[in-house]
């Protein structure tokens, strides 16, 4: 079931419904999203809301990835394009393009973070841990170390990320000479 | 019934710190040898005593066991029994730091330092025994009653009340019923004081009554139940040797139970203290404000104004039509008018008196003074002037390093003093200006050592040899990391770290700090703080696509500039001949490589910022409009950005960044 | 339930005796030194009142006097709050015209049962 960027509201209904059961049912809940047609899961219980795009304030001398900063209800939280991060090709944002905000745990506490994808797509539910299988050392798109997992789906496989390394503000910086065109043709 | 009596604990914490401060305060104040001033003495009781009776309380008791001595100290003082000395004074001052510090343990449920506790209790000992062999008084123990030491069966008790006893508020019918609690009660009254019935006084007390209680109550309870009449009457107390046969003539109370009597003489209840003061403590972590109620009331009455404004506008919004536009607009004046007087209030719930920082000076002057044999008056002014209270919270150390640093350093030792008076000044002095607030730490001493400073520069490579510097540029330099002009290292001062710590804190604040000083003559330094943290005037500027926004307080002009006037230095960037001096120039968009800025100068405006006592003019596209703007933090979710103080929410709903003058111009400061 | 007036310049002292008579049911009166009790007193009769002795403005003890030539507080009982170590604050208070005393350190129990005592 795809899910249209425009029909947000009901989406975060769904969202925070199937959050509410995951964190007491006894499976894994993985909201998946798609990025330059491969397939993302983050943990559910990490995602706060899924907004659609809307332009945000640059923030000066900021990794490149860091499209800037945006007002979450009062909240000032960075917004990280995720194609960028992983170094692939950026594209337009179009409609159905749309930030999902996560929590982040970092050694500074929680941070709220918001990340561009090109669309979110369902919540998959994991009710076997044994179905995840390690990510493999080679042959994807993503740096390994972002990667805490792979799950096969009937049509295709879902790449399951580790959000607080991902979308570590400290590595983000550390990482900041490091420009993408080493990733970009990995 | 169970009452938590820890939820009082805090209200308790801190009505003794303030209690201390005033101990402190009366203490300072008291001139040693001199007799002593009964009020001053008696407000430093009070407060001594306070602390004491609610550690009782509270069930404190190392806090109740140290306050009675220094109670009973003051309270001979009080009483003029011993003399105000200036080793007595000491005494109590260094007591008081004690408490503070237990007080603190206790809070924080940790160890205090027991030892210094039982040593400071000893010399309050000490100072008492010597008062003692002087008047030879003791204390004076009375207690009307003779006990039997011996359990009996029960009791038989002749009461015979003064006339005068109901006029104290005592019942005899009270007392009967109490000591029906503590066991079988027999009431035998004595008719024979009765006047005639003309003679009688309606308010007086005219019956005796002989008692028999029969039970296991022992005499001290008896007794306590006559304690408050024990004066008002004539009592006897004796043991019932034998068994009498009650009269059933006479008039009887019996006892209901016995409970009475025991929750009376109930002593358990320490570990459920224990108890309380742990939870207590972890609650004395949140964050707390004391506000005037007349702070809160003006909140309330503009919320009533909001109020009304709200429901007019309601009203306006019931079959509007175009002639009411007026009116419409008028609503809307008055909402923006309320919005920003109810903003404005509410800040100012945030503000208390720099008196709470400056407190503490006067203890520290002359702590410190004296340890260094100086001679030296402290001089408070401004201290009701009012900051925010993150502000206060920051401010305190810095301040703390810049007095000691006027004692130490400042002032000299009266020999050195030559034509000045051998008691020197130290001043500290707070008042709001132009929106912002100054703070002010001068002292009349031997002035910054300009010569030393040079040399330190030069040798710190800070300083180019044979080039001429003024004396603010020299002065700088004692904010720079690792230079102290101290001779010698001392425990007051310490070396090296220092001024720049202070003047980060102080930055760290949205505050600036500057020094002037003449030599021979004494020092100043102001430090200049932002009225309040979390609101600010801001200019909104444009560079290129972004918006950026300038602190109104640090703009001191704007200004089209031609090319001409602006010079190329070699190693120094751009500056500007302006007003007669050379102003540095920052090309924001260079700074935050913003795209699509406007690059010529000519087509762009200048705006001219100050902070630290230096100026520099900001490069932008052009100006915006103006507005109040909230500080929200960028380093939540994100992290510090150089350049950026903060973030806030733009009129449309947007991200605006907040420049960060005082850390741009430091920026620029390093490049040239 | 009984109107107690309160006077105490110690606001944790307040807070306590205060919150464990209304827990009691009873009604309160507080004030913070002699010359507002007094005020209060003026204003309105109690059933019991419990004062501090040592307090800035009026003390405990001149406070009892003024409200003993009060008629509506000729006869009400009036506790001080005095502690172990002032037993001539005890006779001071009782020859201003107190009624009896209450020893600091108390906790609620020994408030309740004291306050029960006097007024039955």
């Amino acid at each position: 079931m795809a899910t249209k960027g425009t029909d947000l509201a009901t989406l975060n209904t769904h969202l925070r419904r199937e959050a509410a059961a995951s964190a007491t049912a006894e499976g894994l809940q993985y909201l998946t999203f798609i990025l330059a047609g491969e397939s993302y899961g983050i943990d559910i219980l990490k995602v706060q809301e899924i907004r659609g795009w809307v332009p945000v304030t640059k923030v000066p001398n900021a990794p490149f990835f860091v499209r800037g900063v945006m007002n979450l209800r009062g909240a000032i939280v960075p917004v990280i394009d995720l194609r960028l991060r992983f170094g692939l090709e950026s594209v337009e944002y179009t409609k159905t393009t749309v930030v999902i905000v996560v929590t982040v745990r970092s050694e500074h506490g929680d941070r709220i973070i918001g990340m561009v994808v090109d669309g979110v797509s369902d919540v998959l539910n994991i009710n076997n841990p044994a179905d995840i299988k390690d990510p493999p050392d080679f042959g994807t798109a993503v740096h390994t170390e972002f990667i805490s997992g792979l799950v096969t789906i009937e049509d295709g496989m879902v790449m399951l990320l580790n959000v607080d390394r991902l979308l570590s503000i400290e590595e983000m910086f550390a990482m900041e000479s490091v420009r993408p065109a080493e990733a970009m043709h990995t | 019934m169970a009452i938590d009596i820890g939820q009082f604990v805090q209200t308790f914490f801190e009505e003794s710190l303030e209690g201390l401060d005033i101990m402190e305060a009366g203490l300072l104040a008291l001139p040693p040898g001199a007799a002593a001033d009964l009020d001053q003495v008696n407000t430093i009781f009070r407060a001594v005593h306070s602390i004491k009776g609610g550690s009782g309380t509270f069930g404190f008791k190392e806090v109740t066991g140290f306050t009675h001595v220094m109670e009973t100290l003051l309270d001979k003082m009080r009483e003029g029994q011993m003399a105000v000395t200036s080793e007595a004074i000491n005494t109590l001052l260094q007591s008081v730091d004690c408490l503070r510090e237990m007080l603190m343990a206790v809070r924080n449920n940790t160890d205090f330092d027991a030892p210094r506790v039982e040593e400071l209790r000893e010399r309050l000992v000490q100072l008492l025994d010597q008062k003692k062999s002087v008047t030879g008084a003791g204390n004076r123990c009375t207690t009307a009653i003779q006990l039997p030491p011996v359990l009996a069966d029960g009791w038989r008790i002749s009461f015979r009340p003064h006339l005068d006893l109901m006029r104290s508020g005592n019942d005899p019918v009270r007392i009967f019923r109490e000591l029906a609690a503590l066991g079988d009660l027999t009431v035998r009254p004595d008719f024979s004081r009765l006047p005639r019935l003309a003679e009688m006084q309606p308010e007086d007390c005219y019956l005796t009554w002989e008692l028999e209680l029969r039970g296991s109550a022992t005499c001290e309870a008896v007794a306590e139940v006559f304690a408050w009449v024990e004066d008002d009457s004539d009592l006897t107390i004796e043991p019932l040797e034998e068994l009498t046969v009650p009269d059933p003539a006479e008039q009887e109370v019996v006892a209901e139970n016995a409970q009475q009597g025991e929750l009376l003489l109930d002593r358990r209840g320490n570990d459920r203290r224990r108890t309380d003061r742990r939870s207590a403590g972890a609650a004395a972590d949140s964050g707390s404000i004391r506000v005037g109620i007349d702070k809160v009331d003006a909140v309330i009455n503009l919320v009533g104004e909001l109020v009304t404004t709200q429901s007019m506008l309601s009203a306006l919004g019931v079959d509007f039509d175009m002639n009411r536009m007026d009116k419409l607009h008028e609503a809307l004046d008055q909402l923006e008018r309320n919005t920003r007087d109810l903003q404005e209030h509410v800040m100012r719930i945030r503000m208390l008196p720099i008196s709470s920082v400056f407190s503490r000076f006067p203890r520290m002057v002359h702590d410190i003074s004296e340890k260094l044999g100086k001679q030296v008056e402290l001089r408070l002014s401004g201290e009701q002037t009012e900051i925010d209270k993150t502000v206060i919270e920051k401010i305190g150390d810095p301040l703390v390093h810049l007095v000691r640093n006027s004692l130490d350093h400042g002032i000299e030792p009266p020999a050195e003093r030559g034509a000045k008076p051998a008691m020197g000044t130290i001043t500290l002095n707070a008042y709001h200006k132009s929106g912002s607030i100054f703070i002010e730490v001068g002292d009349d001493g031997r002035g910054l050592d300009r010569e030393a400073l040079r040399r330190k520069g030069l040798d710190a490579g800070l300083l180019r040899p044979g080039e001429d510097y003024s004396d603010d540029q020299i002065y700088e330099l004692i904010f720079h990391p690792g230079l102290s002009t101290a001779k010698e290292i001392s425990d007051v001062s310490g070396r090296g770290v220092g001024m720049d710590v202070v003047r980060r804190n102080i930055q760290d604040v949205g505050g600036s700090i500057q020094i002037a000083s003449q030599p021979g003559r004494g020092s100043k330094i102001t430090i200049c703080l932002p009225l309040t943290l979390a609101i600010l005037d801001g200019q909104l500027v444009s560079v290129g696509h972004d918006c950026y926004i300038i602190p109104l307080l640090s703009i001191v002009e704007s200004v089209q500039i031609r090319a001409e006037t602006v010079n190329r230095v070699a190693g120094k960037g751009e500056v500007l001949r302006f007003r007669g001096q050379h102003l540095p120039v920052l090309r924001l968009y260079e700074q935050f490589g913003a795209e699509g800025a406007v690059t010529n100068l000519e087509k762009g405006l200048l705006v001219v910022v100050e902070a630290d006592g230096r100026q520099v003019g900001l490069f932008v596209d052009d100006l915006q409009g103006q507005q109040q703007i909230s500080i929200k933090s960028l380093e939540k979710n994100f992290r510090r950005v150089a350049g950026v103080a903060g973030a806030t929410i733009l009129g449309d709903g947007r991200v605006g960044l907040i420049l960060d003058i005082s850390g741009l111009i430091r920026v620029n400061n390093a490049v040239t | 339930m009984a109107t107690i007036l309160i006077v105490d310049d110690s606001a944790s002292m307040r807070q306590m005796v205060e919150f464990t008579l209304k827990e009691a049911g009873h009604q309160v009166m507080v004030a913070e030194d002699g010359v507002m009790a007094l005020g209060l007193a003026k204003g309105a009769p109690s059933d019991l009142v419990i004062t501090d002795i040592n307090m800035p403005n009026m003390d405990g003890i001149t406070l009892i006097r003024e409200l003993r030539a009060l008629p509506a507080y000729k006869f009400t009982p009036i506790l001080t709050l005095t502690t172990e170590s002032t037993t001539d604050k005890k006779m001071e208070g009782k020859g201003a015209g107190a009624t009896g005393w209450i020893v600091k350190p108390f906790n609620p129990e020994k408030l309740l049962a004291t306050v029960n005592k006097v007024l039955g």
